[in-house]
């Protein structure tokens, strides 16, 4: 039970990274964005792509100390992390903020990033195809915790990138100048745009935060399990009832959020089939639309 | 010398027109007060000068140029502050926090101009720290003026400021308007209240979207007829 | 003959989705309910015609076939019990869910919908999980020979669509069509009005999904198997919805259009990327359709809100 726990904090880790950036943008722009799971996904095959090509120079093939990938992937986090970022402003600009400036309605802009998630996954699955691909086939060196708990070295990798980055934003968004007005853009719009805040400049950084995160969530789900172009499509549920659990636009509650729903759905495999997993993440969300809506930390916002 | 003009304004929201060719002026240096009741179309109007709302037609003139639809954005950067009536301050930041929101697009320093807005608000000062959101009413209200003054603004826009205040709160708050105005701030001051008029120097009445009467703010409150029809007398 | 074939499927399939379109045109485009499980009704139709219809396995077959029941029953007896089990799960869920303000309710809707299909993929007992059930009844098979039964089941579904064209036509002109006009256009208006909204609402969602239901059941006695994995998202659910953006939301015949549209896309890239492409790329290739009915979604939800045909003006604006 212990060991689900422990697992279900280091998904829940990953599920965290995504839902932060998914609540920004939700937030700022009333966009619930089906997209972003494969923008995820498309973070971990650009990894893929760029640790494949790192790992054909000589010193870079190595694996990075304990862990099990190697030095090639660990300087693919970069590329990454900018292709996502602008793939995130490309389409917001291209699509989104065109609905923006013609007053569309929420729910045009939901459906066009349905069509926007379809897109990257066929182009995943055509470059890439339909297996899985691993970002390395060596060993999995594991630890020993009290308790007996078998925690992957890998793990322990995850568990301090996905922080680090989760502590990055909260660093930059209470400190920074530019930080604070995302804050107030998210939690105010109108007003903020009256105190004479640029939106669209504003959305680049919202944007570019969340395909900063996303790209990171992807490289390390990859790192943890496998990678396979549904991976990030699977996550979208629970990202979404980790969002929504949290409250719109809260950071705060989409990391909690990520983390109940990772120990959640561990912790269902206790006394449920693992393919209900999904289920259990729904659940949950059900549960909070009927009785909170505001989700847990939100205010007044449903 | 009028600071602020508004001229033959038709503005509303979609195809329901709320204002039908309004005229009405803000002379500089002065306290102009809208009054009205509910749905008379005083908030329609602070939004259509500020650029919230697009005017299907009419003009709407600041320091004599034409800033008719200008976005708010760029509205803030001209010299005019604006408080809504709702939803007027940050509430998820702390005061603190607002206040630096307020100064947004100011590249200076701001920390002097803080410490003017606790000087005016002195209640403020305590809660620098605490959430915008767990203030009382009256304090908020304040927090969103202070907000609104971060620009040093030469005009001031203000919707309902007494919302929702107890009576000696909403005393304190004309008192404060009074301040900014011997500071050199104009004030364009909508309200329902029949208070505003002892502190305005000039005042209109809006009522279904049309000017009712206007005049300096001595000559309104003496009037009988309008302190029966629109003042509650 | 193949190309006749060919264009005999493609209608079958077509029309089928067609008949689906409709159904969410009900939810969406007459009442403005956002929903994205509808997967799941359909779900529920072909799997309740199914196990109505066919005979409890036995003997040898039982240990490869599982299932709760068989009532062997004729299959228009099927397709009724199609509608209204998916109607009655409509309701449930409608209950459930349409106190949620919209976007809530249309993923909650996916939430429930891929719950369904979880559910029927890992219970066994109910319809054989994720191996599905095999040697549905096909209606009138016994009227030709095999190579023409497409032709038979063409008709059989055409007339389904046709009544279910009409009778709606019908159903948006009566009073009640206009209620649940005016709760899309403007809701609280409706419910100053006096309307039960949520009473209209919940009907709104049965009769879509009973159209729904039954398209799911023409279909299983198309294939003659239904397996769970037919009801993934991107078939059950979100080509239907770009079939409806494609076509016109808030209309039928933009429903049908549509969907013969971009089932006409569909198909045709499958058959063109089966002639030209090399072997090796076969597998891949067809995921282009994705990335086609990606770029459909977003160009036409961008571009033209209201679809290629728009919404038919049928109350008049006071």
């Amino acid at each position: 039970m212990i060991e689900l726990i422990v697992y279900g904090i280091v998904l829940g880790s990953i599920i965290a990274l995504g839902s932060v950036g998914l609540t920004l943008i939700w937030g700022i722009t009333d966009l619930f964005n089906c997209a972003h799971g494969d923008q995820i996904t498309v973070g971990a095959y650009i990894a893929l792509l760029f640790g494949g090509l790192f790992n054909r120079i000589g010193f870079l093939q190595g694996t990075v100390g304990p862990f099990s990938f190697s030095w090639g992937l660990l300087l693919s986090f970069i590329p990454s992390v900018i292709i996502s970022i602008g793939l995130a402003v490309a389409v917001d600009r291209l699509v989104y903020k065109r609905m923006r400036r013609a007053g569309a309605h929420f729910i045009t802009a939901f459906i066009a990033s349905i069509g926007v998630a379809w897109a990257l996954r066929g182009f995943i699955y055509i470059i890439w195809g339909a297996d899985f691909h691993f970002y390395s086939q060596g060993l999995r060196p594991v630890v020993f915790l009290p308790a007996g708990i078998k925690l992957r070295v890998d793990e322990i990798f995850i568990m301090i990138v996905a922080w680090g980055a989760v502590a990055g934003v909260y660093l930059f968004l209470g400190r920074t100048k530019t930080g604070k007005a995302l804050r107030a853009l998210a939690d105010n719009p109108n007003l903020a745009r009256v105190s004479g805040i640029n939106v669209e400049r504003m959305l680049i950084w919202a944007w570019g935060i969340a395909g900063m995160l996303a790209a990171i969530a992807g490289i390390l789900y990859g790192i943890e399990t496998q990678l396979r172009p549904e991976m990030g499509w699977i996550f979208l549920l629970p990202l979404f009832a980790a969002v929504i659990l949290g409250g719109k636009g809260s950071i705060t509650g989409a990391l909690a959020g990520g983390l109940v729903m990772g120990i959640a759905q561990q912790v269902s495999t206790l006394f449920l089939v693992p393919t209900y997993k999904p289920a259990v993440a729904f659940i949950i969300m059900i549960l909070v639309l009927i009785f909170r809506p505001k989700g847990i930390f939100g205010r007044g916002k449903a | 010398m009028s600071i602020l003009r508004v001229e033959n304004v038709v503005s509303g929201y979609g195809s329901m027109d709320v204002l039908h060719g309004l005229s009405l002026e803000v002379e500089e240096g002065k306290i102009v007060t809208l009054l009205g009741p509910n749905g008379s179309g005083k908030t329609t109007v602070l939004r259509t000068i500020f650029g919230v709302v697009t005017p299907k037609k009419g003009k709407v003139y600041f320091k004599g140029e034409d800033i008719t639809g200008t976005q708010p954005e760029k509205v803030a950067r001209t010299g005019m502050s604006y408080v809504p009536q709702e939803e007027n301050i940050f509430p998820a930041l702390t005061v603190q926090e607002n206040l630096e929101m307020g100064a947004f697009i100011r590249e200076d320093d701001i920390k002097p101009r803080i410490g003017e807005v606790f000087e005016l608000f002195p209640d403020l000062t305590d809660r620098r720290k605490s959430r915008a959101g767990d203030l009382s009413g009256g304090m908020r209200q304040m927090l969103a003026i202070g907000r609104a003054l971060m620009l040093n603004p030469t005009v001031l826009l203000l919707d309902e400021p007494s919302t929702g205040l107890a009576p000696f709160l909403v005393e304190q708050i004309f008192e404060k308007i009074q301040t900014l105005n011997k500071q050199g701030v104009t004030v364009f001051l909508v309200e329902q209240n029949a208070q505003a008029l002892r502190c305005a120097d000039r005042a209109y009445i809006l009522e279904g979207g049309e000017k009712k009467a206007e005049g300096t703010a001595q000559e309104l409150m003496n009037d009988e007829e309008i302190g029966k029809l629109y003042l509650g007398r | 003959m193949g190309l006749l074939d060919f264009f005999v499927s493609f209608a079958i399939m077509a029309s089928i989705y067609a008949i689906f379109s409709m159904g969410l045109n009900v939810h969406w485009g007459y009442t403005g309910l956002l929903n994205f499980g509808i997967a799941g009704f359909f779900a529920v139709g072909a799997y309740t015609s199914a196990l109505f219809t066919s005979k409890m396995p036995t003997g040898a077959l039982a240990t490869y076939v599982k299932q709760a029941f068989g009532l062997n029953m004729p299959f228009l007896l099927g397709v009724v019990f199609a509608a209204i089990f998916a109607g009655i799960v409509a309701v449930l869920i409608g209950l459930l869910t349409l106190r949620l303000s919209e976007g809530y309710l249309a993923i909650s809707a996916i939430g429930i919908a891929e719950t369904i299909r979880i559910f029927f993929n890992n219970e066994r007992w109910l319809a054989n999980g994720a191996q599905g059930l095999i040697g549905l009844k096909r209606p009138l098979s016994n009227l030709v020979p095999p190579i023409y039964y497409n032709y038979i089941y063409l008709l059989i579904v055409v007339i389904f669509l046709l009544i279910i064209y009409f009778a709606l036509e019908r159903g948006i002109r009566s009073p009640w069509g206009r209620v649940l006009r005016a709760i899309r256009e403007d809701e609280v208006m409706a419910a100053a009005d006096g309307k039960n909204v949520f009473f209209f609402k919940l009907q709104s969602l049965a009769l879509g999904a009973m159209i729904m239901g039954i398209a799911g059941a023409l279909y299983a006695h198309y294939s003659a198997t239904i397996q769970p994995s037919v009801f993934e998202p991107l078939f059950g659910t979100f080509i239907i919805w770009t079939m409806l953006t494609v076509g016109g939301t808030g209309n039928n015949k933009g429903a049908i259009l549509g969907a013969f549209i971009v089932w006409a896309l569909w198909s045709w890239t499958t058959f063109l990327i089966l002639k030209v492409v090399p072997p090796s790329f076969q597998t891949r290739a067809p995921f282009i359709r994705y990335v086609i009915i990606g770029v459909l979604l977003v160009v036409f939800t961008a571009a033209r809100p209201k679809g290629i045909i728009g919404e038919e003006r049928q109350v008049s604006r006071f």
